[in-house]
């Protein structure tokens, strides 16, 4: 896929000069290294993220250092650079970079994606890599036109010198630009001035998604290749005692069936006949240390655990002498579940090791991580490994951990072929790296006036969960603590990471205050944010938007909630009926300049689907060790039936961008969970609502 | 759309001559059966609307296979794969139709929904032998005529994210256009319920169809 222009960058980044006809530049994304973005640097003093590249044939190649889930980024990036280089963005061809340390993000260490960073980190380096570019192509048609570049301009990819009317295609004028000295100093176009950035635009993916065309993990087919899947012990931590592959080896077209660190996996030719081989597969499986292991045994642990002191996560004033001469105390224990990813494509690797080399496709937002796994499995130093990033049938977070890449690579190294591995879909389910469960006890302390006085809070989890807690409001005495106890189910990010579940604790906790003091959910949020403008913001613009109290005169129940996390402020208001049906989702984002508010409103759409998904059904159940649900049937989503109206606006903003993908789903939960309160006067402190519902 | 597959199940218990057979009667034209040596036998229908030919080989005896005509996006087929393979693998893994997308096998998640005779069907437990000699449309089917419709529609109301379950988003609500041209939302719903998407890109799947319905020059 990229392979013809990563071949070109590398030869750039030996020799330092530009190769293939065209005009190469390199995007530094990370602030610490060339802030500038300069094309053809030598390599030594220059490590950049991302490659623009404008070849003879006047094609526009963007190659990237992120992977694309749905999220909308690779468009995104597309409109920052047809904005500076005054092209069409439906011309820019997006390619997802390969894994090398060039693309490392110095900040992070890693090349990745996840934290909602893709556009906020992209901002201003690539948009002064294409004005850069923009810059040495009109120098160049100046040059040879004899004139002033200044008296030249930039318009649809081509330069203009209105004069004489002159104007040449950048594919022209590309091989000159390259032999140019980059402008030092690149003027970015003023705001009043943007023409891409702002408006919303369709992904350019799109097309392909919906033909069919679009190739994802599962996809990807080698001469040669051999499929694979793997029978996993239900219990983590749980080990092979022995297995019996005679009746499966007698299948047509299973070529292997064989140990490996995570089961028995059965490779063939081809799926069917991997999955009949699948199901004759006989393992005995030892539990393993975690074989107690229960979801009730975990909630007790973690119920214990808050009555204890943990490590002070934040802290202002004196919250104990606050709570002791307070008049009145409010205490409440909020609970929330491990959660599963799901994405719809299901876990997959393709891998071809080789003497000295290795070879791996995949659908992964942890492109280093990935290289790492497979160099660890192949035996191979990771220079050795090439990392070809397919499109993702769904991340969540789920694709920063690659188990999977290991498992293909050991496969392939074994059978000595192209193996393209699948998970099971119970596997995905069962084994899974899913968003932690947490404990929170609070208390809490109004004055005579309804005033917030104090707010102590205690949560205990596992490290991950004890993250993302964001209290913006103004009360005098606060202490936050963590209590880090992981039960052994594994954990990864799940979009929002502790957003998700925190958000629901503070704003449903924040809500019982207000009812304590008898004052509205919105006013009394509103008082205390006063040193907190862009909360008070989304707050206020959800509010607006829904009706907020006008919705009671039509028999309607409503919720509110705000948060903040990934660089930007989300508020939600729900309304629901008398039967608790959920009716709408109204949704304000300040996420600073909307580059496509298109992708804002898909993601506020999305986040609001899966935030309730969550907040009403879904909830791993833990027995024995193991994960007791198995497919959709035990762990439903929401489907379309159950998808209620959803609103999305956004802030009017001349900030930076902020996230997008994450800062939807925080106050879905909370807001539903408040408007269920309004509505029937039951305070549900555990997740899903669902399940306390009864 | 859960019943579609069971029967499809149903379907692949019955011996195959009869399956067979109930195939040809259903299409019920002309059906002429040879015995040409042993137990080989040569059948073979002519749709009347198409002029077309079909030819089946069935054998009872050990070994070989018989030969399974599918039509797929207009494109005879002749397949001797087991006839327990599920129609998802002919499609991905034999000819290289990849734009079906899988997730659950057990045809809970609608992902690999195709049309069968028109009907939508769960690719992943429709075996091969259930569709022997019926047209078969994927969504590589569906794109290869110029803007279609319901293409366009989607593309209007800026549908995908990720995109992995929108083909079979996409042929779900095609056999509801043609069942039901100017499908309501309660349509809408108890049929597209069947077709999971973990992005929630359900509200536009929403505007989409109606879109397609309202959409002139409409058709499949």
């Amino acid at each position: 896929m990229a392979s013809d222009f990563d071949a070109a960058r590398r030869r750039l980044l030996k020799t330092g000069v530009a190769v293939g006809g065209g005009l190469l530049v390199g995007v530094a994304m990370s602030a610490r290294s060339n802030p500038a973005g300069h094309a053809a640097m030598a390599a030594d003093t220059f490590a950049p993220d991302a490659w623009l590249r404008i070849g003879a044939d006047d094609r526009i190649e963007l190659l990237i250092d992120r992977s694309e889930m749905g999220q909308g980024t690779l468009t995104g990036l597309a409109m920052l650079v047809a904005e500076e280089l005054e092209v069409d963005v439906n011309t820019i061809e997006t390619r997802f970079a390969p894994a090398a340390p060039e693309y490392v993000n110095p900040l992070s260490g890693t090349q990745s994606t996840g934290g909602s960073t893709g556009i906020r980190a992209a901002w201003e380096p690539l948009r002064r890599a294409a004005a850069s570019a923009r810059g040495m192509l009109i120098a160049a048609a100046a040059q040879r036109w004899g004139v002033a570049p200044q008296t030249c301009r930039a318009q649809r990819g081509s330069v203009r010198h209105d004069a004489t009317g002159r104007q040449a295609r950048y594919g022209e004028l590309a091989s000159l630009a390259a032999t140019l000295r980059p402008p030092g100093e690149v003027r970015l176009k003023a705001r009043e001035d943007f023409a891409v950035i702002g408006k919303p635009t369709p992904c350019l993916d799109a097309p392909a998604k919906v033909s069919g065309r679009a190739l994802y993990g599962v996809d990807v087919a080698l001469p040669g290749m051999l499929v694979a899947t793997i029978v996993r012990c239900p219990a983590f931590g749980g080990r092979l005692q022995s297995f019996s592959a005679e009746a499966a080896r007698k299948v047509p077209g299973v070529r292997a069936v064989l140990e490996v660190p995570s089961g028995v996996a059965i490779v063939g030719d081809d799926n069917w006949s991997v999955l009949r081989g699948r199901e004759l597969v006989q393992a005995q499986w030892s539990p393993g240390p975690n074989s107690e292991l229960s979801s009730a045994a975990i909630s007790a642990a973690l119920g214990r655990a808050v009555d204890g002191p943990g490590e002070v996560l934040a802290q202002r004033g004196e919250v104990d002498t606050a709570l002791s001469d307070a008049t009145q105390v409010i205490e409440a224990d909020y609970e929330t579940p491990y959660l599963a990813h799901l994405p719809m494509e299901p876990m997959n690797c393709t891998a071809h090791v080789q003497a000295n080399r290795c070879e791996v496709w995949v659908p992964t937002q942890a492109q280093t991580r990935a290289q790492q796994e497979a160099a660890q499995a192949a035996g191979l130093p990771q220079r050795a490994v090439t990392v070809n990033t397919t499109f993702i049938g769904g991340g969540f977070g789920r694709r920063l951990t690659n188990d999977y890449v290991g498992e293909a690579v050991r496969l392939s190294k074994a059978v000595k072929a192209p193996v393209q591995l699948v998970w099971s879909f119970a596997d995905g389910l069962q084994h899974d790296h899913y968003r932690p469960t947490n404990y929170t006890r609070l208390r809490a302390a109004l004055d005579d006036k309804g005033r917030v006085r104090a707010w102590q809070q205690r949560v205990a989890g596992p490290r991950r969960a004890l993250g993302g807690i964001d209290i913006p409001y103004a009360i005098p005495h606060l202490r936050v603590e963590g209590v880090n106890r992981d039960p052994g189910v594994p954990t990864g990010p799940w979009r929002s990471v502790g957003a998700s579940q925190n958000a629901f604790v503070v704003e449903s906790f924040i809500d019982e205050l207000a009812h304590a003091a008898g004052r509205d959910p919105l006013a009394f949020r509103l008082q205390l944010l006063n040193q907190a403008p862009r909360h008070r913001g989304v707050l206020e613009l959800a509010a607006h938007k829904a009706g907020w109290n006008a919705a009671r005169s039509t028999g309607g129940y409503q919720g509110i909630a705000v948060y903040y996390c990934y660089a930007s402020w989300a508020a939600t208001v729900i309304d629901v009926d008398r039967d608790l049906a959920v009716r709408r989702v109204v949704t304000a984002i300040d996420c600073g300049t909307a580059v496509n508010p298109e992708t804002v409103a898909a993601q506020l759409e999305g986040a609001a689907v899966m935030g309730l998904s969550a907040a009403l059904k879904e909830s791993i159940q833990i027995r024995g060790g193991a994960v007791v649900q198995t497919s959709f049937a035990d762990y439903p989503l929401l489907t379309l039936a159950e998808m209620p109206q959803v609103e999305t606006h956004i802030v009017p903003s001349e900030a930076p961008p902020g996230g997008v993908g994450e800062p939807g789903l925080p106050p879905v939960a909370p807001a539903l969970a408040n408007a269920i309160f309004a509505a029937t006067g039951r305070r549900l402190r555990r997740l899903p609502l669902r399940q306390a519902l009864g | 759309m859960q019943a579609s597959g069971q029967d499809a199940q149903r379907t692949s218990e019955r011996p195959a001559f009869m399956e067979l057979a109930q195939s040809f009667v259903r299409r019920a034209i002309a059906v002429c059966t040879t015995t040409v040596h042993g137990a080989v036998c040569w059948c073979g229908t002519v749709e009347p609307s198409e002029g077309r030919l079909y030819l089946h080989w069935a054998r009872s005896g050990q070994g070989e296979r018989r030969v399974i005509a599918v039509r797929i996006n207009g494109t005879d087929h002749q397949l001797r794969d087991d006839p327990a393979t599920p129609l998802l693998w002919i499609l991905r893994d034999r000819l290289e139709l990849r734009g079906t997308k899988f997730n659950c096998l057990s045809g809970q998640c609608g992902v690999c929904t195709v049309l069968v005779a028109g009907q939508p069907v769960r690719a992943c437990v429709t075996p091969l032998s259930s569709v022997a000699g019926q047209d078969v449309l994927t969504i590589e089917g569906l794109a290869s005529s110029d803007g279609h419709p319901l293409l366009r529609a989607w593309l209007a109301e800026r549908v995908p994210q990720c995109g992995y379950c929108q083909p079979g988003q996409i042929m779900t609500a095609l056999a509801l256009l043609q069942r039901s041209p100017r499908p309501s939302d309660a349509e809408i719903d108890a049929t597209m319920s069947g077709v999971l998407c973990r992005c929630g890109t359900y509200q536009r799947i929403r505007r989409a169809i109606h879109r397609a319905a309202n959409a002139p020059g409409k058709g499949s």
